[in-house]
């Protein structure tokens, strides 16, 4: 037999280039050619008076210096909203160069084209842009007031969405206990180690724009850049071979710099290139995160929630490219695992002097997570009823599956959870932590310290639509190949695609080469975010393995004079069941395949026109067939499957200094059947990492103007080893009935509850109420104070 | 306007000295990256805080976005392409860091790996201390750094059993 791969812990086929210094990422795309430099706005609110660009192009090396007026055709126009919502009543997009009026610090305002970053930087210190600064509109409480962000956006407000189950107004006002909580998150970023990067280059003899680019979506950067420029699709080629980190920030398209390098390769015939440097990646990239809850909930004496009402207000930032997808994803998982038969959510999307707001890895379930187990945490403290037990008297219970929530999700389809078993996460996950040992050891807490311990738990929908596809190819060499159009960023796809092909198909797992994200090799995808990358691409490979076979078992049976359904194929061979003497190898196959008047090799003989093969009655390549040993093949979900887990944490909070420091940290996940234990616990790891960033170290700190005071890594606290603990993991495999391979997604659900579990910790240490993360030394410490003062 | 001085610049990379035309504000990283084609070293931040373009000058680790070119003449520069052996053997860190699955994206990877050859040719026997010690300068966004610590260990060890 084959062995089978799917399950196993297999090592990465994508680390030994990496390893060697041999990856291929935007930036290592050749040097020669053009550089693309930016100038920004140094003002969040201003209108631009005039722009003297003349010295600049006095500097030798400098091609070209262009402002918005200098700009062609449709590149005049505002970049495209991504995904409309009908609830977005006043999107806004920005202009590839500001039009007139600069809307946040880091808005492109000129671009400069020249022989490297050195000689466009030295040209930008020459460029003279006069502005007349207006006051900025920054943070929840500003955006609220007087000052508009967008003249004609009154309010500030993009979008006001009301959604509801049930009746909330009479559920509250039947509940025998009511409780208010208001909660607040604040702004942190994806901060991949790579920026944004575009490589343009394009071939005045074929005719092709050739462009290598670091995002989360090919194919779309693809259609986005041919349609901006007016020219064919069939002209542009875009593909994205190594990807260093997305997080979400690189699934947002075309980004300004993307649209110029790819025109200015043409323009300038010369290759174009556009690498980000950090500061601008904290200033003209995206943020996500900052929201404000006021929640009403209401429960019976047993802890049981009747009602829950939330409004939210949702910071989106200067421009709305993404539409409302992230708090629209806030409003759909807040209910998590717990049954609600009462829930209104409606939330206000509104417009700051800051940098956009666009979903970053976990896209806004952090804030609807420690919305519902903040809720939680403060019924059961309310009751006095044990934390974990008020959780399991809320579950939706293992046979209530499937579950409707009577809402709709992102996809623009009903939230129906299709499997789950909460109630074993959360013991499983008590029994890791040992729960109930906690009062023992919290009783040995050493001086100077006070110890505290929180789980959460949390559902998050995985593997949505509308598509992805796969196509898998056997060579006449024997080497199989694979591809699909959605790009990989770390995740490990070669290897779990490669896992998967191999088991449909029964070849050796090192004979599968799998490429992504090359719109070369695969013309249509959706792209890779909402952790729908093995759920979509995964059972559209294994769908295209499965077509191949069909057709190798169809061809070797012709040619072994044998009945099809006897075939089987095991280590690449396709052989009568069990008899290996009796088979002929799937790379022969493959050349039987492919009727050849030519012959190009020994093996090849077979295929051509004398060999004697097949029925003479019939053409070489029967109605219906295809020549070739290949197939694509596709899955297009009716809807999201939903993931779940629980987190549970031990911590110790020094009485000295406010610092939080974690004990423990478990984790419970449930995202279907496992293809690769190894690359799965991986995305926990930096997934939970990403959440403890987000939880104690992480803000975008913005002054009144709308300066962004630490743009810098010295500045923006993001974690190094020393302030990341150890993760436990353990692992439940509930299957997902709407998809053959039963999987769920897995990318990013290790942060989802962390800022959530933190805060019980924390506040189960301090015994006063966590209404705000991320919690910081000194905020933890004006907490303490102020708690003292109220309780003096 | 501006014409710049450009020097002839000797740089010793794994071994190999090569000649390079450039000003004398080329950082190192560049002109690894751009005038020797030696893309490995990667480039995070360009102010000397993540780590990623890390490459040992005379054994130690140093960051080359922070290094003019011209400053580390004729010293001993090694990239990330100069870990594995000539006949394509890996160096301990890039096996342990491939076995640990310490790596995803890849873009932090040649900075660790330099930083974790530093460490394993000066103590094949680090304790957990020391790892996180060694380690603690260079950010990683994807792992977590559970596995890179394990993988620094890891490298040690066959760093250890190599010798005997």
């Amino acid at each position: 037999m084959t062995t089978q791969s799917f399950g196993k812990a297999i090592r990465r086929t994508e680390d030994d280039r990496l390893i060697r210094g041999r990856g291929s990422f935007t930036d290592d795309a050749g040097s020669e050619g053009l550089s693309l430099t930016m100038i920004r706005s140094p003002y969040a609110n201003a209108r631009i008076l005039s722009i003297d660009v003349s010295e600049a192009w006095e500097v030798e090396g400098v091609r070209a210096v262009l402002t918005y007026s200098d700009l062609p055709g449709r590149l005049v126009e505002p970049l495209p909203l991504l995904i409309p919502h009908p609830s977005l009543v006043a999107p806004r997009t920005q202009y590839i160069l500001a039009k007139e009026h600069v809307r946040y610090v880091g808005e492109a305002v000129v671009a400069i084209f020249a022989t490297d970053r050195y000689v466009g930087e030295d040209a930008a210190e020459r460029v003279i842009v006069e502005y007349e600064p207006r006051k900025a509109v920054v943070g929840i409480d500003a955006a609220l007031g007087p000052d508009l962000v967008h003249d004609d956006v009154p309010g500030n407000v993009a979008a006001d969405h009301v959604e509801h189950v049930g009746n909330v107004d009479q559920a509250l006002d039947e509940a025998p206990h009511v409780l208010e909580l208001d909660l607040d998150m604040e702004r942190s970023m994806g901060s991949s180690l790579e920026g944004r990067a575009s490589h343009a280059t394009w071939d005045r003899h074929s005719r092709k724009l050739r462009i290598q680019n670091a995002t989360q979506t090919p194919t779309s950067v693809r259609f986005a850049v041919a349609n901006i420029l007016e020219i064919p699709d069939e002209q542009v080629e875009v593909f994205a071979i190594d990807v260093g980190g997305g997080f979400g920030t690189k699934v947002i398209h075309p980004w300004p710099e993307d649209i110029l390098t790819a025109w200015g390769a043409i323009e300038y015939e010369r290759p174009v290139k556009f690498t980000e440097d950090r500061v601008e990646h904290f200033i003209s990239s995206s943020h996500e995160r900052a929201q404000r809850h006021q929640i009403k909930v209401g429960f019976d004496d047993e802890g049981r929630i009747l009602g829950l009402d939330v409004d939210f207000v949702h910071d989106n930032g200067a421009y709305t490219p993404y539409g409302m997808i992230a708090p629209l994803i806030t409003a759909t998982q807040l209910p998590g695992p717990y049954k609600l038969p009462n829930y209104r959510v409606r939330f206000r999307s509104v417009y700051t002097n800051t940098v956009q707001v666009t979903p970053y890895r976990g896209a806004a379930r952090p804030h609807a997570v420690f919305s519902m187990e903040r809720t939680i945490d403060r019924i059961a403290a309310f009751l006095e009823i044990d934390r974990a037990e008020l959780r399991r008297r809320n579950f939706i219970q293992p046979d209530e599956f499937p579950y409707d929530l009577g809402m709709i999700f992102q996809d623009g389809r009903p939230a129906i959870y299709d499997s789950g078993n909460y109630p074993e996460l959360l013991e499983k996950v008590l029994a890791m932590i040992d729960w109930d040992g906690f009062p023992e050891r919290r009783s040995q807490t050493p001086p100077g310290r006070r110890r505290g311990i929180g789980v959460a738990c949390y559902v998050e929908g995985t593997g949505l639509g509308p598509y992805e596809g796969g196509h898998v190819r056997v060579e006449t060499g024997g080497k199989v190949q694979v591809s699909t159009g959605l790009a990989s960023s770390g995740q490990g796809h070669h290897t779990v695609f490669a896992q998967i092909v191999s088991d449909e198909l029964g070849v050796p797992f090192e004979d599968v080469e799998v490429v992504t994200g090359d719109t070369r090799r695969f013309q249509y995808a959706v792209g890779t975010f909402a952790s729908r990358a093995a759920v979509m691409s995964g059972n559209a490979v294994a769908e295209a393995a499965r077509l191949v076979k069909e057709k190798a078992i169809q061809i070797a049976a012709e040619a072994l004079e044998a009945n099809p359904d006897d075939l089987e194929i095991v280590d690449a061979q396709v052989q009568v069941k069990g008899t290996p003497a009796r088979g002929i190898p799937l790379a022969q196959v493959a050349v039987l395949a492919n009727p050849l008047r030519y012959s190009f090799s020994e093996a090849a003989r077979a295929a051509t026109q004398f060999a004697g093969a097949g029925d003479l009655d019939e053409p070489p390549i029967k109605p219906g067939e295809d020549p070739g040993l290949e197939a694509a093949g596709w899955y297009s979900p009716v809807r999201a499957t939903f993931a779940s887990g629980a987190h549970a944490v031990e911590v110790e909070v020094d009485t000295a200094t406010s610092e939080v420091e974690i004990l423990r940290y478990c984790v419970v996940h449930d995202c279907g059947r496992l293809i690769n234990p190894l690359i799965v616990e991986g995305q926990i790891h930096g997934g939970v990492a990403q959440g403890i960033a987000g939880a104690l170290y992480e803000k975008m700190a913005y002054d009144e103007d709308g300066n962004l005071q630490n743009a810098s890594f010295m500045d923006f606290l993001m974690p190094y080893c020393t302030e990341i603990p150890e993760v436990e993991i353990d692992h439940l495999e509930t299957p997902s009935p709407l998809n053959p391979l039963g999987i769920k997604g897995a990318g990013e659900a290790g942060v989802i509850p962390v800022s959530a579990v933190i805060a019980a910790a924390v506040e189960d240490a301090e015994g006063f109420q966590i209404n705000h993360m991320p919690l910081f030394p000194s905020e933890l410490h004006e907490m303490r104070l102020m708690n003292a003062e109220v309780s003096e | 306007m501006n014409t710049e001085e450009s020097y002839e610049i000797r740089l010793k990379v794994n071994g190999e000295t090569q000649q390079i035309t450039a000003p004398a504000r080329r950082l190192l990283s560049d002109a690894l990256r751009g005038e020797l084609g030696l893309t490995g070293t990667h480039v995070g931040c360009e102010h000397g805080v993540c780590g990623c373009c890390t490459v040992l000058v005379d054994g130690a680790p140093v960051r080359s976005c922070l290094t003019f070119a011209i400053a580390v003449q004729d010293r001993e520069i090694r990239t990330v392409e100069g870990l594995a052996a000539d006949d394509g053997e890996l160096h301990p860190v890039q096996e342990a860091f491939k076995e640990c699955h310490g790596l995803q994206c890849g873009f932090c990877t040649p900075g660790f790996l330099m930083t974790a050859c530093a460490l394993i040719e000066q103590n094949d026997d680090p304790t957990e201390e020391e790892i996180t010690e060694a380690i603690a300068g260079n950010l990683c966004r994807c792992t977590g750094y559970q596995n890179i610590r394990a993988a620094v260990g890891y490298a040690a060890e066959i760093a250890r059993s190599d010798k005997t």
